[in-house]
């Protein structure tokens, strides 16, 4: 590769897709060819959520991915940094989404590097709608991507939550969100248990069981996987940055929750 | 044969361009970069907070220039914009200090040999490896001419002095402390005093995680000098 020296004019500053584009590149998430389709079968990621908890937000995915009524991964990850003190979530076509967040992450960093400051929050939360929008096309036919956005703000010093509809509009929740197939059972839970300020784990628990009760009422959403070891991922965003709950804790967890309903007795 | 009015022999061309880039290098303040046991110090006196002679590049990768700053930091740019090109395309793991050496000295020799004036700079790629003993420092000349150095390198005026100066301070993997008073010390010499005010120190450190690239602020790099 050679140096990437643009003339006067023909500088793409500080955005690595403008960069990609001036460099020749073709771009990662271009819009599809018009025709038939939307019955394509691609692996779709499903239910994902964030929660605002005293110290900044806790997010948390399921591990499935479906094709049509198939599963086509039992351990994908759905929830990534996506810098230091923000992650994004995603649920929609895998294939699309995951080249999505590298691309979101890519920007970041990039942006962070050649103008030696990150950019603000809300001004990462703006950058991911651009790119949402720009996957319109696609969504068009039936490959939408719909992210979730969250992060700890360092100038307001609170967590803060962005959710994005399927042409990159963007809007901030006060305290929770939940999207993807089975977002809807999720966010029900999550309503009936949230409470102002919640510590840590009890932000966990609340995210874990939205997803448990998720993966009860919608087939694409995958549950708790004793056998083979699989949960779902969780991670928190505080002052102190992006952290991954180990494996370890969300297993102890969800045992837990599973023995306090098998106690409690779930209705059939 | 009858030399044409204005000529001028290539190698009196070259030794006039030469001798101009390193005036001017010269003029500006040195830059050191030590090996020590974590990874990589870079160190520079600098009293500017916002105007940078040292920046990351990639994951385990600094750049540090010396000479004209508008110069070297377009080729910082140039260097983040390959570098994320590259791991973005390909893998994380194919983005090497090595490739990006090779891209600048093409670049500054290219222009060393073409353009009606050579950069006034000199800069330095260094990568810290996974284990001690495998990081990397290249020193690049305003001609193009790389330099791979394995324990520490000088960037800049008075290099020759203050290169035996940290070579007489240097031991095989010293620690962060140590590698900060030899660095500091050799720039600033027997007779006078930096104070960290005056200096801009990052480190890449094998131990801070994906992206080793960290700067030492004032209170961090008082703590160091003071020890």
């Amino acid at each position: 590769m050679s140096l990437p020296v643009f003339g006067a004019g023909q500088d793409p500053g500080p955005s690595f897709s403008e960069l990609l584009r001036r460099s020749g590149a073709a771009s990662p998430v271009a819009p599809g060819p018009p025709g038939p389709s939307a019955a394509v079968h691609v692996p779709h990621g499903t239910t994902i959520v964030a929660i605002r908890y005293a110290d900044g937000v806790v997010m948390a995915g399921d591990r499935r991915a479906t094709e049509g009524y198939s599963i086509a991964h039992r351990a994908i990850e759905k929830v990534y940094p996506a810098d230091r003190h923000s992650g994004v979530s995603i649920a929609g076509a895998a294939g699309f989404a995951v080249e999505m967040v590298k691309l979101f992450q890519t920007e970041l960093e990039h942006y962070e590097k050649v103008e030696g400051v990150a950019l603000s929050l809300e001004g990462k939360a703006n950058k991911l709608g651009q790119m949402v929008r720009a996957n319109l096309g696609m969504a068009m036919e039936g490959l939408a991507v719909v992210p979730i956005y969250a992060g700890y703000d360092l100038r307001r010093r609170t967590g803060r939550i962005f959710k994005y509809d399927i042409t990159g509009g963007r809007y901030e929740e006060d305290d929770f969100h939940a999207t993807g197939s089975g977002g809807r059972d999720a966010r029900t839970t999550i309503k009936l248990g949230y409470r102002e300020d919640m510590d840590r784990e009890g932000a966990i628990e609340l995210a874990i069981e939205g997803l448990y009760q998720a993966a009860d009422e919608d087939s694409a959403t995958g549950g708790p996987d004793v056998v083979r070891g699989i949960y779902p991922t969780v991670a928190t965003i505080t002052e102190g940055g992006f952290e991954r709950v180990g494996d370890a804790e969300v297993a102890e967890r969800f045992q837990a929750l599973i023995a306090r309903k098998s106690a409690e007795g779930q209705p059939r | 044969m009858t030399m044409p009015f204005g000529y001028v022999s290539p190698e009196q061309a070259m030794k006039d361009r030469a001798d101009f880039a390193r005036k001017n290098v010269a003029k500006g303040r040195p830059l050191v970069a030590v090996v020590y046991e974590g990874g990589v110090l870079l160190a520079a006196e600098n009293p500017s907070r916002t105007l940078h002679k040292i920046s990351e590049i990639y994951d385990r990768i600094a750049f540090a220039g010396v000479g004209k700053y508008n110069e070297f930091d377009s080729l910082r740019t140039a260097g983040v914009r390959i570098a994320d090109l590259k791991g973005y395309q390909y893998s994380r793991e194919d983005v090497d200090a090595r490739s990006l050496a090779n891209a600048y000295a093409q670049h500054l020799g290219q222009i060393f040999t073409h353009e009606m004036k050579p950069l006034e700079v000199e800069i330095l790629v260094a990568e810290v490896g996974l284990e001690v003993g495998t990081d990397q420092l290249f020193h690049i000349l305003y001609d193009g001419t790389v330099v791979d150095e394995q324990r520490f390198t000088v960037l800049g005026g008075d290099a020759d002095t203050i290169s035996d100066r940290i070579k007489a301070a240097y031991t095989e993997a010293m620690a962060l402390g140590p590698a900060v008073r030899a660095a500091v010390g050799a720039l600033a010499g027997p007779d006078r005093q930096i104070s960290p005010s005056e200096l801009e120190v990052a480190v890449l450190d094998r131990g801070n995680g994906r992206r080793a690239f960290r700067r030492l602020d004032p209170p961090e790099l008082t703590t160091l000098l003071s020890t």
